[in-house]
C-alpha cells in the first residue's frame, strides 16, 4: 500500500525543496505587499521591500506577525483577496471576545484538501475507506478541514460531526467506519460507548485513528489503540495557518512531518526573535507560502519545539517537527479549545458581583481535561439563600461560556482566600502533564 | 418583632465551621439556634446568637463573609397541629416562606421563619396572637 500522497512535495531533497520554497516565499511576499496594507506598512517601516527576498534564506529580513495583528485587524484587515474570491470563512477562539478569523480562496481550500490528503494517506487511508469525521463540524476547522481531506482522496466521507454518541457508533458499526477522525478526548469517550455497546468489537471495520486539535500524551496514545484496537495518529494544525493538515505522523512516528511547501516553518528564540540553529528547542514560526486569502508571513505560534531535518524511515524528507514542550505565552489549550487568561479576567472583571481575583485550575482526569474557576463575591452579595448564591453562579458560568467557548466549572470561594500579589500573580495551575 | 440571623458562607472544606464555633466560643457568644444550608460546593450558615453586632464584626474581622437578616421567630406549644396553626395564617396572607428552623424544649417550641415579606408576616401574626420572641426572650427558653 503506498503510504505517502504526493511523493514530489514530500520527498523532495534539501536542496530542491529551499529553492521551491524561496520561489514561493517571493511570490507570497509580493502578494502581501501589494494587496494588504498593514503588510506594506510594516515592511516598509523595516525597509524591506519585495525585491530584497531573493531565496528563503532572506525570510529573516521580514516582520512578524502575531495573535494580535489578527485581532487588531479583526475581521477581513488582512485578506490579500477580494470578497469575491474569499468562499469560505473559518474562525477559532480569540484572546478576548472576538474570535480569530480566516478567509480562504477555492484555492486555498484545494490547498487545504492536498496537505489533508497527505496527512490521511500516511494514516493508511485509502479510495475505498469510509471515514467517520466526528470532529465538530462549523466555524472550527476541525470537521470541514478533515471532511475535504478525506475527499480529496476519493475516500468516504461520514460527516457525523460532534455529539450523538449511540448513534455514532451504531454508524461506525453499520457502514463499516475505517478511519475515525476527532478529538483524542472525544475518541476516549468513543471507546468506552463502543465498549458499552451491544456490537462485539469484531464485527467493526476500525483500525485508523486521525486525532489532533488538543495536545495527547504517549499514555493516551496506548489507551487509545488498546481500547479501540487501532493505530492512532496525531493531526496538526492551526487555524491561522489553515487547519488540521499543517502536519501529520508517519506510520513510524518519529515526529510531525510539516508541509513544508506550503508552510514554511521557523525556530526562533522567543525572547530576542533571532533564528536558532536546526534541532534547538524555541518558537515556531510558519509563513503560507502559498495561501492567497489571508497569507501570514512569519506568524509566531507561540508553541515551543524543535525541527528535525534529517531523512526519515518512511521515506520523506519534509521536515519533522518535535513534540510542542509548551507555550511562550500563557494560552492554555483545554478540550481543545484555546483559553486565555485574559479572556477569564476580562468577564470577571465586568460582573459586578464578583472581586477582580480568580484562579483557574487546570487537571485531567481519566484522560479529561477538568477546567475550575475559583472565584470571590463581594461581601455585599453575600447572600442568606443558597438559591441566590447559585444564581450568581449560574451567570458567572454562563458569562464565560459565551466569551470562551467551553464551560468552567465555578467555584465561588470564601473572601479574600484567593492569593493577593504584589507582584504577577499565580493565575493559572495546571496540573496536566504532555511529557 | 424581628431578630437578627448572621448567616455566614463557608467552603466545603474541612475544619471551617470549627474554626466559627472556636471564634464564637472564646468570644463568649452563645448560639441559640443554627441551620447549615449546603451544596456541593459551599454551605450557607444561618445562626441566632447573642451579641449578633459583635459577631458579625469578629466574622469579618477574620475573613469570613457574613450578612445580618431579619427574621421572625416565634413561640408554640410543644403540641401537635400547633405549628399548621402558624403556617396556615401565613399562607393565607399569601405570604410564602424562604426558609425556615424549628426547635422545642420540654413544653415549648420556637420556628425562625424568613418570609418573603416581613411586614405582612409580622401583621397576620400578631393579629392573630402568635406569640412572637425577641431574642433575648430565645435565650431564655
Amino acid at each position: 500500500m503506498n503510504r505517502i500522497w504526493n511523493e514530489t512535495m514530500e520527498c523532495m531533497s534539501r536542496d530542491d525543496m529551499r529553492k521551491l520554497q524561496g520561489i514561493r516565499l517571493r511570490k507570497a511576499v509580493e502578494r502581501v505587499y501589494n494587496c494588504c496594507e498593514p503588510y506594506r506598512k510594516r515592511m516598509q517601516e523595516k525597509g524591506v521591500e519585495p525585491g530584497d527576498i531573493k531565496s528563503i534564506d532572506d525570510i529573516v529580513k521580514l516582520p512578524f506577525t502575531s495573535k494580535k495583528d489578527l485581532r487588531d485587524y479583526y475581521p477581513f484587515g488582512l485578506l490579500c483577496s477580494p470578497m469575491t474570491d474569499i468562499v469560505r470563512l473559518q474562525a477559532s477562539s480569540g484572546t478576548t471576545g472576538k474570535p480569530i478569523v480566516v478567509g480562504y480562496t477555492r484555492g486555498d481550500l484545494d490547498i487545504w484538501g492536498e496537505v489533508g490528503a497527505r496527512c490521511f494517506t500516511a494514516y493508511g487511508i485509502q479510495k475505498q475507506d469510509v471515514v467517520q469525521i466526528s470532529y465538530g463540524y462549523g466555524l472550527f476547522t476541525g470537521g470541514l478541514g478533515a471532511h475535504c481531506a478525506v475527499e480529496t482522496i476519493g475516500g468516504t466521507v461520514l460527516p457525523m460531526s460532534s455529539g450523538n454518541t449511540e448513534k455514532q457508533i451504531m454508524l461506525m458499526h453499520d457502514f463499516g467506519a475505517v478511519g475515525l477522525a476527532c478529538t483524542p478526548s472525544y475518541a476516549l469517550y468513543l471507546a468506552e460507548a463502543l465498549h458499552n455497546s451491544p456490537y462485539p468489537r469484531d464485527e467493526f471495520k476500525l483500525k485508523i485513528g486521525a486525532f489532533g486539535a488538543e495536545p495527547w500524551t504517549e499514555g493516551m496514545r496506548k489507551d487509545l489503540e488498546e481500547k479501540l484496537n487501532i493505530k492512532a495518529y496525531d493531526i496538526y494544525g492551526l487555524t491561522e495557518i489553515i487547519g488540521p493538515g499543517v502536519g501529520y505522523e508517519c506510520e513510524f512516528q518519529h515526529g510531525t512531518h510539516l508541509c513544508e511547501d506550503h508552510f514554511y516553518p521557523e525556530i526562533i528564540d522567543p525572547e530576542t526573535g533571532e533564528p536558532l540553529p536546526p534541532g534547538q528547542l524555541g518558537e515556531l514560526v510558519f509563513s503560507t507560502i502559498t495561501k492567497e486569502g489571508m497569507p501570514l508571513l512569519r506568524f509566531r505560534t507561540r508553541d515551543l519545539t524543535s525541527l528535525n531535518y534529517e531523512k526519515c524511515e518512511c521515506g520523506r524528507t519534509a521536515v519533522r517537527m518535535g513534540k510542542i514542550l509548551g507555550r511562550s505565552d500563557d494560552m492554555l489549550i483545554i478540550r481543545g479549545v484555546n483559553v486565555f487568561p485574559s479572556q477569564v479576567e476580562s468577564v470577571i472583571c465586568e460582573l459586578p458581583q464578583l472581586e477582580p481575583h480568580y484562579l483557574l485550575l487546570v487537571d485531567r482526569v481519566n484522560n479529561l481535561d477538568t477546567f475550575e474557576i475559583q472565584v470571590e463575591v463581594k461581601e455585599e452579595f453575600y447572600s442568606d439563600e443558597v438559591a441566590k448564591m447559585l444564581d450568581i453562579r449560574k451567570r458567572i458560568v454562563h458569562r464565560l461560556q459565551s466569551v470562551l467557548g467551553i464551560s468552567p466549572d465555578v467555584r465561588l470561594v470564601e473572601p479574600r482566600s484567593i492569593e493577593r500579589s504584589q507582584g504577577k500573580a499565580k493565575r493559572v495551575i495546571d496540573k496536566r502533564k504532555f511529557q | 418583632m424581628l431578630i437578627k440571623q448572621l448567616s455566614i458562607f463557608l467552603e466545603n472544606k474541612k475544619g471551617r465551621f470549627t474554626e466559627v464555633t472556636n471564634l464564637l466560643g472564646e468570644a463568649g457568644i452563645n448560639m441559640t439556634a443554627f441551620t447549615v444550608a449546603e451544596n456541593s460546593d459551599f454551605g450557607i450558615v444561618r445562626l441566632v446568637v447573642t451579641e449578633p453586632e459583635k459577631a458579625r464584626d469578629i466574622l469579618r474581622e477574620n475573613r469570613y463573609a457574613v450578612s445580618v437578616t431579619d427574621v421572625i421567630c416565634i413561640q408554640m406549644p410543644n403540641t401537635p397541629g400547633a405549628l399548621a396553626k402558624v403556617m396556615n395564617i401565613i399562607n393565607d396572607a399569601g405570604v410564602s416562606v424562604e426558609y425556615m428552623y424549628a426547635f422545642s424544649t420540654g413544653k415549648s417550641a420556637a420556628a425562625v421563619i424568613r418570609p418573603d415579606n416581613l411586614g405582612i408576616t409580622l401583621e397576620v401574626l400578631t393579629n392573630n396572637k402568635v406569640d412572637l420572641l425577641a431574642s433575648d426572650e430565645l435565650f431564655s427558653l
